[in-house]
């Protein structure tokens, strides 16, 4: 099945013994000239990269205090030692959080730093080098920013700001990654990360309305461009037409048809997800972003709801108000912008909406906390929201939920092995390795409790573990959508 | 007086202006240097007060520490809490009675407790060392500097307690001497070879200190993974370059 050994799931988690090199080979595509320019990057490794690179760590250092506190301060402690999943599943010890920061760091230190300017052999400065570049690109592309070293490292060090600045770093000398670029200049072009245009987008809306219809006999509608509406949603564009993505959509539509509010998505802003986020690139990240505003004006809505997808609603909830506002043109009494699992959860403490459980009665269920959504933003008023919503939504509408062992979720969830912009193709070892706690996870309630699906909230992990799931054992539909859940026990038409 | 103590008056007088203006000149690049997004680790606080929480919580318990390994979280607490009590132990040295500070360099916690918190250090100190050496993900990622930094630690707290429990220095004459040092009038430093090493090297820790990953001690009050507030829909977070992207694009 695999030209690379899958990891063996064990019966219990263990840490592997350091093996040095076992994954430096894993490189992602670098992006042409073509994919490079529209974001505003030179087409190939330009020739003067050296001092160009450096100044740019320079710069950065100097409009990012993460990143300059983050350099400064790691003492080598070593309690993120076992916290990557990407560690955990190849070994590789550049996967150990620190020392992938250190790639980063010992050029900082040997540029920037009194110690690392006299006494580089002392303190491990290094010059940069083609080699130490070969590992930048290596490594930083082996890193999915899913923020899980942070959490327990005693200074809040988080590797995926590093990651991002090495990336930013990389990108302004030329050396881009073709999957993340040329996905955010399709954004620019088309508007969405999978280049669906505008007609080909109203055509599956409209054929996803027919296939409800003879579902259901229900006219629920999956409206694009409709001004006055009064919520736009926001969806990875995944949710079109992948499978299990578009269950999840049909569940939105459900909601919004039986809650009787109007909706629309936007052919313009058709798109959730900000790539712009996976490459460090502030600028890249706000153009994204400024086309959810100008959509929302120029629709005229009041209020602004984000489908199910980690990354993006990392980027809605932390940053569209910094990135693209102020929203003072929307309802100011609903947050800006809400999740919809949020906007579900409320319809349902209102007693708005009504499920019949047995409808997923076939389902015995697990919950998958999306690394972005667990550790980057929040949903409802309270800290820890986002773990407690979309449970409380899987528990309302399913009879059988089990979590997975408590390290494994919330805070301390793994994520899916595909995020941070390493879902493509070229580095698919990498991704099928470093799912590996998630798969050992799922296995013990699968063995325990018999659980028979996953669900997620997040396009990429969606899609990633549709891809990986087959070679640790289990079957691709075992991943599905929570709003595939809502929409299966929702309870339609008027009541009785 | 001795060529000694002038050496060790001025080495300390040097130490103290670049450990002092070594870190001000750090707290102040780490003041500076905007933070442009909201990055807390969630979950985090939703109010300011919580952060002094949060931020107490990791100063004081080490508490992300403690999450992710025991081991490394009771050698490091018991080193840091070591060297707290240490630093008050030792303040009797720098002031005098009538010092407002003096009634609790004086307390037995500080001073009974305060010896015997040597062991806790060296203890300490040396599970660090331990896993440093015997942990194959600790040793792949230690430098140098790393091992050195751990064995001058040993150093100081291994002459101190040896000061200590075997073989006493004259203190009173070194508090004259330290007195000497903060009013500006020297006074001699008493000659004892184990009080010279460890003066040495409590000076080569205050002239790193700026320079190294000792900067950690700083760096946790303006890291923003730990230190901002969880309400950017609430609130809207502009750094000064990030608003001036966006009067440029208009």
């Amino acid at each position: 099945m695999a030209d690379f050994e899958v990891p063996e799931v064990t019966e219990y988690p263990v840490v592997p013994l350091v093996k040095e090199g076992a994954m430096a080979h894993s490189q992602p595509f670098v992006a042409k000239g073509e994919f490079q320019q529209p974001l505003g990057f030179p087409g190939e490794l330009v020739d003067n990269w050296k001092e160009i690179a450096i100044d740019k760590m320079g710069e950065l250092k100097g409009k990012y205090r993460s990143l300059q506190v983050f350099l400064d301060s790691c003492v080598k402690c070593g309690a993120c030692t076992d916290k990557c999943h990407y560690y955990l599943g190849t070994a590789d010890p550049k996967n150990m959080p620190v020392a992938r920061q250190d790639l980063f760091r010992k050029v900082y230190r040997r540029y920037y730093t009194f110690a690392g300017k006299y006494f580089p052999k002392l303190v491990g400065a290094e010059d940069l080098t083609e080699s130490v570049l070969d590992d930048w690109w290596s490594y930083f592309h082996q890193c999915s920013e899913c923020r899980r070293c942070s959490v327990y490292c005693p200074y809040g060090i988080d590797t995926a700001e590093i990651s991002m600045a090495a990336r930013e770093v990389m990108d302004s000398v030329g050396k881009g990654q073709k999957y993340c670029n040329e996905i955010i200049g399709k954004v620019y072009k088309i508007g969405n990360n999978l280049g669906l245009p505008e007609a080909a987008l109203k055509d599956t809306l409209e054929g996803l309305e027919e296939e409800v219809k003879d579902d259901t006999g229900l006219d629920i509608k999956y409206p694009c461009d409709e001004k006055g509406a009064e919520v736009l949603l926001v969806t990875p564009s995944a949710d079109f037409f992948a499978e299990p993505h578009v269950d999840g959509l049909i569940g939105y539509g459900k909601v919004f048809h039986q809650a009787g509010i109007s909706w629309t998505t936007s052919s313009y802003a058709s798109e959730a997800a900000n790539f712009g986020l996976f490459i460090g690139s502030y600028e890249n990240m706000r153009r994204v972003s400024m086309r959810i505003r100008e959509a929302a004006l120029d629709l005229g809505v009041k209020r602004i709801v984000f489908g199910e997808c980690g990354h993006a609603w990392r980027v809605a909830y932390s940053f569209l108000n910094t990135l693209a506002g102020p929203f003072d043109f929307l309802d100011p009494n609903y947050p800006v912008p809400q999740h919809v699992c949020e906007f579900t959860y409320d319809l349902m403490q209102k007693g708005a909406l009504k499920f019949d459980k047995s409808a997923n009665d076939h389902r015995v269920m697990t919950y998958h906390d999306s690394c972005n959504v667990a550790r980057a933003s929040r949903m409802g008023s309270w800290p820890g929201g986002q773990f407690d919503i979309p449970r409380a939504l899987i528990r309302a509408i399913c009879n059988n939920y089990y979590d997975m062992p408590p390290d494994t979720i919330r805070e301390g969830t793994f994520c899916c092995g595909g995020g941070g912009g390493l879902l493509t193709d070229d580095l698919m070892e990498l991704r099928v390795k470093g799912s590996l706690p998630r798969m050992q996870a799922l296995k013990r309630v699968v063995e325990d409790h018999g659980v028979t699906h996953l669900a997620a909230i997040c396009a990429i992990c969606k899609s990633q573990f549709s891809k990986i799931m087959p070679y640790y054992g289990f079957e691709m539909d075992q991943i599905i959508s929570v709003h595939q859940l809502v929409g299966d026990a929702l309870v339609l038409g008027t009541e009785q | 007086m001795s060529a000694l103590s002038v050496v060790y008056a001025l080495l300390f007088y040097a130490a103290t202006v670049v450990l002092i203006g070594g870190l001000t000149y750090k707290i102040w690049q780490y003041a500076k240097t905007p933070a442009p997004l909201k990055i807390p680790t969630t979950p985090a606080p939703v109010t300011r007060g919580g952060v002094v929480m949060r931020l107490a919580r990791e100063v004081v318990l080490f508490e992300s520490l403690f999450k992710a390994t025991k081991w490394t979280w009771i050698f490091g607490w018991m080193f840091h809490l070591a060297l707290l009590l240490a630093f008050f132990r030792h303040l009797r040295y720098a002031i005098s009675p009538d010092n407002p500070l003096w009634p609790l360099v004086s307390l037995p916690v500080v001073q009974t407790f305060g010896k015997y918190g040597g062991y806790a250090m060296l203890i300490g100190l040396l599970g660090l060392l331990g896993r440093r050496v015997f942990v194959d993900r600790v040793r792949y990622i230690s430098a140098p500097s790393d091992y050195l930094m751990l064995l001058m630690l040993l150093g100081i707290a291994g002459t101190g307690m040896l000061m200590t429990f075997v073989s006493h220095t004259d203190i009173v004459a070194l508090k004259a001497f330290v007195l000497g040092l903060v009013r500006f009038d020297w006074q001699a430093l008493p000659s004892s070879p184990l009080l010279v090493v460890h003066l040495s090297l409590v000076a080569l820790l205050m002239l790193i200190f700026p320079f190294s990953k000792l900067l950690h001690a700083p760096g946790i009050f303006f890291s923003p993974t730990r230190n901002q507030v969880d309400n950017p829909r609430e609130r809207r977070h502009l750094a000064p370059w990030a608003a001036q992207l966006e009067t440029e694009s208009k």
